[in-house]
């Protein structure tokens, strides 16, 4: 493997990190105001079809990228209102809405498919984007990576610093004292809940537009699943997502080069389970290891809340 | 010096506030002033009306009839917002706080305009400090004792400047120590003329500390006394509304054989926050009743699990019942040999909350009550043995076939540690056995208690009240942070001693009480 095609293993590794970045994002925010949305892979399937049908149709990838935000967020919504204001069981809706997600992007995306559509432009600075190997590592994506990065520093940010970040964990950590205290606890919800599909609308985004510039059908590929698992794996802190999506993305574009290499004498079907095996593998280790118990899981996760009166 | 007619106005004053709840009349045409600098109490038992009467001065509940005045001027509480900024604060008997969050973020929380958080730091600190209410703004929650704990609650009450402190039963949670602090505390902040109603069922607290007492029984006001005034039997009877009964003790000293023996019992908690277990070792004789005493969360709950069964011992030998060791086997196994057991929590622990009283009382019974044959429940005996449950220790209920949870707390736990008891257990082993229930019923569980030991039964009994350990108890030990004390003679122990080994006043390093770790609860 020469230099330039290090730079190149790096690159795709950056690409195939940026989507799981995004979902795991928008899930943390939601987990840790103590909702568990399992709808991830839908709300990116949602974001994904969305953001390729208004590019191909507006010619306008900005546009684009505004309604795959949009879609994941209207899936949340509509989550919100099954679980929040309606109290329904959180895994049982989540799961129905990654089915209905699947579903209605196979639906929409139908007209879609084997169409070619112009990739998110990389946002090239003259001169520096140049430079060897740094050159095309650092600078030279496109404006989602550079807003993966930005909504990582945010939300960490929002979480440590801010008023409304110590409420949201607060509701998250426990509700009923948030009401007591006088938060208005599915208000804050809702917003997470929100907030957590426009990212992953988001993620669906850059998949379509930018990852593999066209539509197909379940094209995120159990991406939903790793994010979620990735939330647990970052033991719900953002700057250990960041490294986690990177880990994973690494361990995605590892598996395609080695079934690209040849030689090792193992099926392709084997090799494309290894990020799924390693997600297992992570999770194993996290819920047996000596650490067990001290996770910081938002203690109210997954709990619905209904105040009384 | 009260006289809500004299000329300057009650910091606050109630009339005729009345609060229906279904099937309930909780406050009926309640009157009572405080006056500014008055420490007032409210005494009644459980049930009588105080909670709902302070949620509605405090805005969680609104009354469905009668007045409040604050400063002499009507008023309607809209919401505890509105509360906080007439200038009333209150300490919740459960907390509302933020285990895996920091005492300062708890504090700004519950502020309306905490303002920048490095001088918020410094205001904890200082006003901390002035009180002597000493806190860490930067540790987390859940490595605190509950008495550190509330003083989180009275700070960010205190950073508002409350003209009127609401203090619901603050003082179950702490040790004695800690609630003589408290009352200096409170002492100093009505000498700057914050008037404080302070809620209890404690007779000695309520003569050491108020100036004035409102005696609530039944939702209505019973009595207005001076407490200095009185003797505490003549406020337990106008509390109670009958006299006292007092239970019968039986004679000391003529203990039997060991029944329970336990040596180097180690135990790691499963929950996250737990405490483990470390080299306990006590001996319970036929006769005996034991009392383990400490502040909440100390391993009272994982001392009672590992004794019944419900998890296991490293070696059989670690745990002996008349000689024979069990620490290897299952509840049921224990439960044949005749130990019985009481857990703390009522619903979900002691009682299956959606199942009927009959069902509940089959779920520990049937061991020893022989209520199954090989295949079947059999129906009439599970009944016979329930209504005698509920007819011995006055449970009110509609009937055997209710819910548990449809019962009271206090019905609850009574229906609980009749069927224990009247399983005839060679070891009985209960938790907070009156926590929750009125003075009446509590002497009848004491009683039954006493009658069980004085059969040949040993009787393990853990509890936060010291007074009911004092009252009952042969021998005691405390634990602390997972660690038994040496057992104490009841007769020759003082509230002193016991509670320097509760912990003292915890989170005070000064303090000589930092024996067995007393200085934090760090899980």
């Amino acid at each position: 493997m020469t230099d330039s095609s290090a730079v190149l293993v790096l690159l795709t590794v950056i690409s195939a990190a940026t989507p799981l970045l995004f979902a795991a994002l928008g899930e943390l925010i939601t987990e840790k105001s103590g909702v568990l949305n399992l709808g991830v892979e839908g709300m990116m399937l949602a974001g994904a079809v969305a953001a390729f049908a208004v590019a191909v149709t507006t010619g306008s990838s900005t546009l684009g990228v505004f309604a795959g935000a949009l879609a994941g967020a209207i899936l949340a919504f509509a989550f919100g209102v099954l679980t929040l204001t309606l109290a329904a069981n959180q895994v049982a809706t989540g799961l129905a809405l990654t089915i209905f997600g699947i579903g209605l992007s196979a639906l929409v995306g139908a007209g879609f498919v084997g169409i070619a559509v112009t990739p998110l432009p990389k946002l090239a600075i003259p001169g520096v984007s140049d430079l060897p190997v740094i050159g095309s590592l650092v600078f030279g994506h496109d404006a989602l990576v550079y807003l993966s990065i930005v909504a990582t520093v945010a939300v960490a940010w929002f979480l440590k610093k801010t008023r409304g970040g110590m409420i949201l964990r607060a509701v998250g950590e426990s509700d009923l004292s948030a009401h007591s205290i006088g938060y208005d606890v599915i208000g804050v919800r809702y917003r997470a809940v929100v907030f957590g599909g426009a990212m992953s609308g988001l993620g669906g985004a850059f998949l379509s537009l930018a990852y593999t510039p066209m539509w197909a059908e379940e094209m995120t590929a159990g991406r939903g699943w790793i994010a979620l698992a990735l939330v647990v794996f970052a033991s719900w802190r953002p700057w250990r997502v960041l490294f986690g999506a990177y880990l994973f993305g690494g361990v995605t574009i590892l598996q395609l080069y080695l079934q690209g290499a040849g030689g090792l004498d193992i099926p392709s079907q084997v090799m494309s389970m290894l990020p799924y095996l390693a997600t297992i593998l992570v999770l194993t280790v996290i819920a047996a290891g000596p650490w067990k118990g001290r996770l910081d899981a938002p203690a109210c996760l997954g709990r619905p809340f209904r105040p009384s009166t | 010096m009260n006289d809500p007619v004299s000329t300057t106005p009650a910091r606050l004053e109630v009339q005729g506030v009345t609060k229906q709840f279904p099937g309930v009349l909780a406050n009926d045409h309640v009157d009572f002033a405080v006056a500014p600098g008055e420490i007032h109490a409210l005494l009644g038992e459980n049930g009588a009306g105080k909670s709902t009467l302070v949620k509605m001065i405090y805005g969680v509940l609104h009354p469905d009839e009668g007045q409040i005045f604050w400063n002499g001027e009507q008023v309607s509480v809209a919401d505890p917002r509105a509360a906080r900024q007439f200038g009333i604060g209150m300490v919740f008997q459960h907390f509302s706080l933020f285990e895996a969050m920091t005492v300062l973020e708890n504090i700004a929380l519950g502020m309306d305009e905490p303002g920048d958080m490095r001088e918020l730091a410094d205001r904890v600190t200082e006003v901390s400090r002035a009180y002597g209410l000493p806190l860490e703004p930067h540790r987390n929650v859940y490595t605190l004792s509950v008495g550190e704990r509330q003083r989180i609650e009275i700070v960010r009450c205190l950073l508002q400047n409350p003209k009127l402190l609401i203090m619901d039963e603050p003082t179950s949670v702490l040790t004695p120590q800690e609630v003589e602090r408290l009352f200096e505390t409170l002492r100093q902040l009505a000498s700057e003329g914050v008037s404080i109603l302070y809620i209890s069922h404690k007779l000695h607290e309520i003569k050491a500390l108020c100036d004035h007492a409102t005696i609530l029984r039944g939702g209505k006001v019973v009595a207005e006394c001076d407490p200095d005034a009185e003797t505490a039997q003549t406020m337990a009877q106008l509390m109670i509304g009958e006299e006292l009964k007092t239970v019968s003790r039986r004679a000391g000293g003529n203990f039997g054989e060991p029944r329970l023996v336990v040596e180097g019992l180690h135990m790691a908690s499963e929950e996250i926050h737990g405490v483990d277990l470390r080299n306990i070792a006590l001996e319970v004789r036929a006769g005996e009743i034991f009392g383990i005493a400490g502040v909440a969360g100390n391993g009272q709950n994982e001392l009672l699990i590992a004794l019944s069964g419900e998890r296991l011992a490293h070696h059989a030998e670690i745990i002996r019942i008349d000689d024979q060791p069990v620490g290897r086997m299952s509840a049921g196994a224990r439960r044949r040999l005749g130990v019985c057991c009481v857990p703390e929590e009522r619903n979900g622990h002691g009682a299956v909350p959606a199942m009927s009283l009959i069902e509940n009382a089959v779920l520990s019974g049937h061991h020893r009550m022989e209520l199954l044959n090989s295949i079947f429940i059999k129906g009439a005996e599970a009944r016979r043995f329930a209504e005698k449950v509920v007819a011995d220790f006055d449970v009110r209920t509609p009937g055997a076939e209710a819910s548990a949870g449809s019962l009271s707390g206090g019905n609850l736990q009574k229906f609980i540690v009749g069927r224990e008891i009247l399983q005839n257990p060679g070891v009985l082993i209960v938790s907070q056995p009156t926590w929750g229930v009125d003075a009446g019923a509590a002497a009848t569980i004491h009683q039954a208690l006493n009658d069980l030991a004085s059969e040949g039964a040993a009787v393990v009994v853990i509890s936060q009240d010291l007074d009911e350990l004092l009252a009952i108890t042969d021998r005691l030990a405390v634990i602390n942070v997972g660690v038994l004390s040496n057992a104490l003679v009841t007769a020759e122990a003082s509230v002193e001693e016991i509670g320097l080994l509760m912990g003292g006043v915890h989170g005070l390093d000064a303090h000589p009480a930092a024996q067995g770790g007393g200085e934090t609860h760090a899980a």
